[in-house]
């Protein structure tokens, strides 16, 4: 609480605010290891912002503390007036492996938040069959998950969060699984989605070229503990042209930014393999 | 888009099934019949085919004298008079005092009277185990308290014989078909409470996350995402544990309970009659095997989405 009489003042009605948020797993006890210290970060409502790192910097942990699933153990996180301490419908999560329930069909999954509140039957598969189709699968609406293609149990997922018209969308290295060339399908059927939700959109990659295609600003992480490097801005005009020279001078610059990281944190690998 | 993922998923789905039917016919032959028959007929010849063999080399030992046929009599012997067998499946009554011996029921209604019995002891107690057992280890999870008072004592319980308890179930129920259900509910149920928590544990954490997401409540996300993310590892659970029912009804019917296939072997044993043993043992092979192959139906239709993956192995 000391802290939070120091912390930089915040708009009450942006969509994520951290400050000085820190975490540390195990704490208190000889496993503990810190995954982030520090975070200061500001999300506006509507804006698409990706969290780029190596992997194990903790940017994960972030968009589970952002999602009300795990509690930071220092600083504070808000969403739109609220602090951050459980887990909020506003707040829609996407994982990187399937997290369909593979017992329900496609439309049942999509509507699944909507039993939860208690929605009646009717209004439940309406708004799942709009939700799927915003994201281009109406037809599917009666298989099950694992009549579906990777990219396709992806894009359910989604519609999975739209249909419970979130505020931020939370998306935890989504087409990590997915080949290149589907991947750059959905991230263009993402920022259509996007555009359409008005949801602002936290996004974790590790993919630069993803980071590039994708966000109105990137933050840059160090590796373990994970703090803020620097946020990148991208106001590449959209749509956006892989191959033009500010998309290569975009890549370039967080290359070099992501390089050191990298090898910093092959030095601690190597470091303990060889210890051990 | 979504043709070419369409596309490229269905090609996969026919590479897999393919690696799935590598033994049976040749392809010639395969479109003689619907699929599904097709497939039944083959499982039923490599079963017959596994049996015949072990039967083959029984009788071998037999032929050429190896098999004292007084001892291990072979299966042309105790299966080949069924009459003479099921002679000693008396269901009690005939030999009672005041009842004609010719009343009561004819060889072959003992004999299915008594399968029928010993069949509902196990069903029973098997019920009875996997509903008390399934609770208990979801209580367990779901409340702290639950865990810390009993977990503690059924796992120190769990590796007690169920032969330790037969004196038990007799102090506590005498004789008659409850020590027998008894018996198996209690060799049965601290392995599946151990079995459910364990299945608990397991369950994939994004479906719990996605549902806390979601706003479900811990009854909420008990109920529809963790009892049914466990019902497949359950019904595994359920089948290997049916194996354990028959073990045990046995040893239970052996006390005294009226009549039974445990009883049997008794009088079997009481009267050095090999062929009796080895007649029960088949039948209770075949009720084993047929309960088995009746809770996999069971396991294929209630849970349509467990993928089946025996063929991707055979294609090793």
């Amino acid at each position: 609480m000391a802290s939070s009489s120091k912390m930089k003042p915040f708009s009450s009605q942006d969509a994520v605010v951290c400050r000085g948020v820190g975490k540390v797993w195990a704490e208190g006890t000889a496993r503990a290891h810190e995954a982030l210290r520090d975070i200061d970060l500001d999300i506006k409502p509507g804006e698409f912002v990706v969290l780029l790192g190596p992997s194990g910097c903790g940017k994960s942990t972030l968009l589970y503390l952002v999602a009300g699933l795990e509690r930071e153990t220092a600083g504070e996180i808000w969403s739109f007036h609220e602090r951050v301490e459980q887990p909020s419908p506003n707040r829609s999560l996407i994982f990187q492996e399937t997290s369909l329930f593979p017992w329900l069909t496609v439309w049942q999954n999509v509507a699944f938040g909507l039993s939860i509140r208690g929605t009646a039957l009717d209004e439940r598969r309406e708004i799942a069959h709009e939700a799927l189709a915003r994201v281009g699968l109406s037809e599917a609406m009666h298989k099950r998950p694992d009549e579906l293609s990777g990219g396709m149990r992806q894009r359910v997922a989604v519609a999975r969060a739209l249909a419970m018209r979130p505020k931020v969308l939370l998306m935890d290295e989504p087409f990590a699984a997915l080949d290149v060339q589907t991947r750059q399908k959905m991230q263009d059927f993402l920022l259509d989605v996007w555009r359409d939700s008005g949801a602002s959109v936290l996004f974790v990659t590790h993919h630069i070229d993803e980071a590039v295609a994708l966000s109105d600003r990137v933050v840059v992480f160090t590796s373990r503990p994970g703090r803020i490097k620097k946020i990148v801005t991208n106001d590449l005009p959209r749509p956006r042209d892989p191959f033009a020279p500010a998309s290569e001078a975009l890549r370039r610059e967080l290359t070099s930014l992501l390089r050191d990281e990298v090898d910093r944190a092959f030095a601690e690998q190597e470091g303990l393999s060889t210890g051990a | 888009m979504s043709t070419d993922i369409s596309i490229s998923k269905r090609s996969n789905g026919r590479s897999e099934t393919e690696g799935g039917r590598r033994i049976g016919l040749p392809v010639s032959a395969k479109r003689l019949l619907p699929e599904r028959v097709h497939d039944m007929l083959v499982q039923t010849g490599w079963t017959l085919l596994s049996v015949g063999l072990f039967a083959g080399i029984w009788e071998f030992c037999w032929a050429v004298g190896l098999a004292d046929p007084k001892l291990l009599p072979p299966p042309h012997i105790f299966l080949g008079d069924f009459a003479e067998q099921a002679k000693f499946f008396n269901t009690a009554t005939r030999w009672s005092i005041g009842v004609n011996p010719a009343d009561g029921p004819s060889p072959f209604e003992a004999v299915l009277i008594t399968i029928g019995a010993t069949t509902m002891r196990v069903l029973v107690g098997l019920l009875i185990a996997s509903v008390l057992a399934i609770s208990l280890g979801v209580a367990i999870r779901y409340y702290v308290a639950v865990e810390r008072l009993t977990l503690p004592t059924i796992t120190l319980l769990s590796p007690v014989s169920p032969i330790a308890w037969l004196p038990v179930a007799i102090f506590l129920f005498g004789i008659g078909n409850a020590p027998a259900i008894f018996m198996v509910v209690i060799a049965l149920f601290f392995h599946m409470v151990l079995a459910t928590i364990n299945q608990i544990d397991g369950v994939n954490r994004n479906l719990i996350n996605v549902a806390r997401t979601m706003g479900a409540t811990k009854a909420q996300t008990y109920w529809r995402v963790i009892v049914p993310a466990i019902l497949p590892g359950l019904l595994v659970v359920l089948r290997l544990n049916l194996f354990g029912a028959w073990m045990v009804v046995l040893v239970a019917e052996s006390t005294g309970v009226g009549y039974g296939l445990g009883q049997v072997i008794m009088l079997a044993r009481n009267t050095f009659n090999p062929s009796l043993v080895f007649f029960t043992i088949a039948l209770i092979g075949l009720l084993g095997f047929f309960s088995d192959w009746l809770l996999r139906l069971i396991q294929k239709r209630v849970l349509y989405w467990v993928p089946q993956t025996a063929g991707v192995l055979r294609g090793l």
